[in-house]
């Protein structure tokens, strides 16, 4: 499949792998970036070639975002792999994974293939699939780990419903360690957090919800670094959240463990005051934590304790959410808002764009073994065009995703995607409005 | 007819609008509204002790009570006072009707919109449904209990049972004791008598006190010897048994032994000590009969009668705004 080639210029390039922040241009031939032009505003291509003046606006890679719930199979209505995919390519994500917590479940290479499948005829960004790391998430009997990589799957994981057995989790970790798979585990103890609508504190203990500590996750966490430390295996923390599993994390990565860890945007955006009045769309798993907690998640990402951003991205109906606080689904969605939400980080804390999207585009690639996720000759034309001044005003109502659920909604951010190519292929363009 | 009884005019003149549309939480008044408020009550209080308790404050009213928990001393407190003001009441028990076929709270809410009530007085298992109802609804909505969170109606009656005891809330030492994680009635109270000057200790095991309580402004007592120690005002809590099913404590005898009061234990107490306690009681659990039968010492009844005027005084309060719209 061959596509015009497209001429990119007046840019600021962003590029995380080269640390590359200036003026630039690049030029997309055959699907892939045929060449990048620093410090220069113009590129010369061959004759025919798509022009793209992006009168300023920032270039980067497009963003890998290795944590989206959808709904198919199994709950379509919430949303499908078409409408995330839509969703994805209008807020510059240019690649996906999608979790295991389908129905059915993604414990089996057929449903793998079935996934990947879907995403093909789609065609809009890629999509990746995560395996369940066992058998119909119930945390007992490891599922076919092996199959399920041959048949494409990037990492395995238990999604929202951790592993409370250790024995199983060590073998998880050492079988798929074995293999070369990434186990990426949320860290939360199921005791503990069982039934929890809030994190524990003085906020949940006023509003009257049950509450998680933070240990829930603390506790987790160091069993499973230090089963990560046993087998030698690869473990990727899933959403970390607060100070002290932060602490606990900085200090097993300071001795060397083969640890990376991801933090949702939810996470480094919104604390528990957000809840306010028993706002459903800010019930997240893991729940909002402290200020403190957002500020030590903050400064983790800025000294590459964690590693990755994830939108989290967890589409939730009204009858799911238009329900009391504690009776609610939690989650929300968050790929349109993931890239504009980062940015607003980079203009509140002046952290260099390179930090940041690096989190967003060359670590999660690298945590899965991909090319994309970087601005340089050869690696594939995923790319995203985006106004970063540019202030939005978040309707959830406008969304593209098929459920609503955003925590953002009525936030005010800034930046805003222009043009999102994937494959070297224009698959959403502002202008056009949208892919839809 | 008895001269302290206030007359109509004079009860509808007092009857001052309601602060805002919705009553959810003890902190949407302040010190004065809480004053205006108690003070109607007061009237309310003699006017049913008549033998006409009528008036027609909310004639042509519709009030629903809508509980999705089980009550009886609140549900019939409101009952009473919507019908001694007049209105149609009509009680509703979803939990037996098509709230189990999957209907949600807030389809169930805007079902009962569409008939046009005026006052909806809801209570719910959940920690803030009274707030997400008053959001969906166009009629006044009152929280008669949500989940763990608030029972702002409990709080006014408790403090006007004190008021009455004592002449004064500011400055009286109030224990609050027992399953204070649970409790909402806590949690309202909290807010108010802290609001109205009072000194409120709470009183419980480690493993039934929210996290951070010591941040509302409040001294904290695991030992309640010294927690009662002095105190005006002992308000027990109940006891949900279900909880001990939880292992949140070890036994009832074990929590009756350190927890539950009894005589011996409301010795320390300053003298002239009132008990209170919300109902109903787990007599043996958290109270002695002994203790709360004794009318020296217990305001329990004294706050069932409290109930019935200070939601008439809510209702003619939300009425008076109705009217004025």
């Amino acid at each position: 499949m061959s596509s015009r080639p497209i001429l990119i210029s007046n840019t600021r390039l962003v590029d995380p792998e080269s640390g590359y922040d200036g003026r630039g241009a690049l030029l997309v031939m055959d699907g892939r970036i045929a060449e990048v032009r620093k410090g220069e505003d113009a590129i010369e291509g061959p004759d025919g070639a798509q022009s793209i003046d992006a009168r300023g606006a920032m270039l980067c890679p497009g963003l890998i975002d290795l944590r989206v719930k959808t709904g198919e199979p199994g709950a379509e209505p919430k949303e499908t792999l078409k409408s995330a995919a839509l969703a994805a390519a209008a807020g510059g994500v240019t690649s996906i994974v999608v979790q295991p917590d389908t129905d059915p479940v993604v414990d089996d290479p057929s449903v793998v293939d079935f996934i990947l499948r879907r995403a093909r005829d789609i065609g809009l960004v890629r999509v990746y699939a995560a395996g369940a790391a066992t058998n119909g998430l119930a945390g007992e009997a490891m599922a076919e780990i092996g199959l399920m990589r041959e048949a494409g799957c990037v990492y395995v994981t238990n999604a929202d419903r951790p592993i409370m057995n250790s024995k199983v989790m060590r073998r998880v970790l050492a079988y798929a360690g074995g293999l070369g798979i990434l186990v990426a585990h949320r860290p939360a103890d199921p005791w503990l957090s069982a039934g929890a609508a809030a994190t524990e504190g003085e906020f949940a203990g006023r509003m009257g919800l049950p509450p998680e500590p933070v240990a829930a996750e603390t506790i987790m966490l160091e069993r499973d670094l230090t089963l990560a430390g046993l087998t030698g295996a690869r473990l990727m923390v899933d959403q970390i959240s607060a100070a002290q599993p932060i602490e606990r994390l900085a200090t097993a990565k300071a001795r060397g463990l083969n640890v990376i860890a991801t933090a949702s945007i939810n996470h480094l955006t919104f604390n528990e005051l957000d809840i306010g009045d028993y706002r459903t769309f800010c019930k997240l798993t893991p729940p909002l934590r402290a200020e403190d907690d957002r500020k030590a998640l903050v400064e983790a990402l800025i000294a590459g304790v964690v590693d990755i951003v994830v939108s989290a991205h967890a589409p939730a109906p009204p009858e799911e959410k238009r329900l009391p606080y504690d009776e609610a689904a939690p989650g929300s969605v968050g790929l349109q808002t993931l890239l504009p939400a980062l940015l607003t980080l980079h203009h509140e804390l002046r952290t260099p764009l390179t930090t940041l999207l690096r989190a967003v585009t060359l670590a999660p690639a690298e945590a899965i073994g991909v090319p994309a996720g970087r601005l340089k000759a050869g690696a594939p034309a995923d790319l995203v065009i985006c106004d970063i001044e540019a202030p939005i005003l978040v309707d959830a109502s406008r969304l593209i995703s098929k459920s609503k659920n955003s925590a953002f909604d009525g936030r005010r951010l800034q930046g805003e995607i222009r043009t999102t190519l994937v494959d070297g292929r224009v698959v959403y363009d502002r202008q056009e409005g949208g892919g839809s | 007819m008895n001269p302290s009884v206030p007359g109509v005019d004079e009860i509808r003149s007092r009857a001052f609008p309601f602060p805002a549309k919705h009553f959810l939480s003890v902190t949407d008044l302040d010190p004065i509204q809480v004053g205006d408020l108690l003070a109607l009550a007061e009237g309310f209080v003699a006017l049913n002790r008549q033998k006409n308790k009528k008036l027609d404050l909310l004639k042509g009213r519709t009030l629903i009570n809508l509980f999705f928990e089980a009550s009886t001393r609140t549900q019939s407190s409101f009952e009473l006072a919507g019908k001694r003001l007049g209105a149609d009441v009509v009680n509703m028990s979803p939990r037996a009707s098509s709230i189990v076929k999957g209907e949600t709270l807030v389809d169930t809410a805007v079902t009962l919109n569409a008939m046009q009530p005026d006052i909806l007085v809801v209570r719910h298992g959940s920690s803030g449904a009274a707030s997400l109802l008053s959001q969906k609804v166009s009629c006044s909505v009152i929280n008669a209990g949500d989940g763990q969170h608030e029972h702002p109606s409990q709080a006014l009656l408790d403090a006007l049972s004190m008021r009455r005891a004592f002449g004064h809330i500011d400055g009286l030492k109030v224990a609050i004791c027992g399953d204070v994680l649970h409790s909402r009635v806590a949690r309202s109270n909290v807010a108010l008598l802290t609001l109205l000057g009072a000194h409120v200790r709470l009183v419980g095991p480690p493993t039934l006190m929210p996290a951070e309580v010591d941040r509302w402004g409040v001294e904290v007592h695991h030992d309640m010897k010294t927690g009662i120690a002095g105190v005006d005002v002992v308000m027990m809590l109940r006891l949900q048994l279900e909880r001990m099913q939880g292992a949140l404590v070890p036994s009832m005898r074990e929590y009756f032994r350190f927890w539950g009061l009894d005589r011996e234990k409301l010795a320390r107490a300053a003298p002239g000590v009132r008990v209170m306690h919300p109902g109903p009681m787990n007599r043996g659990v958290e109270i002695d009969s002994d203790v709360a039968d004794d009318l020296e010492v217990s305001l329990i009844q004294d706050q069932v009668e409290m109930g019935v005027a200070v939601r008439m005084a809510i209702l003619a309060s939300l009425a008076a705004r109705l009217d004025n719209q």
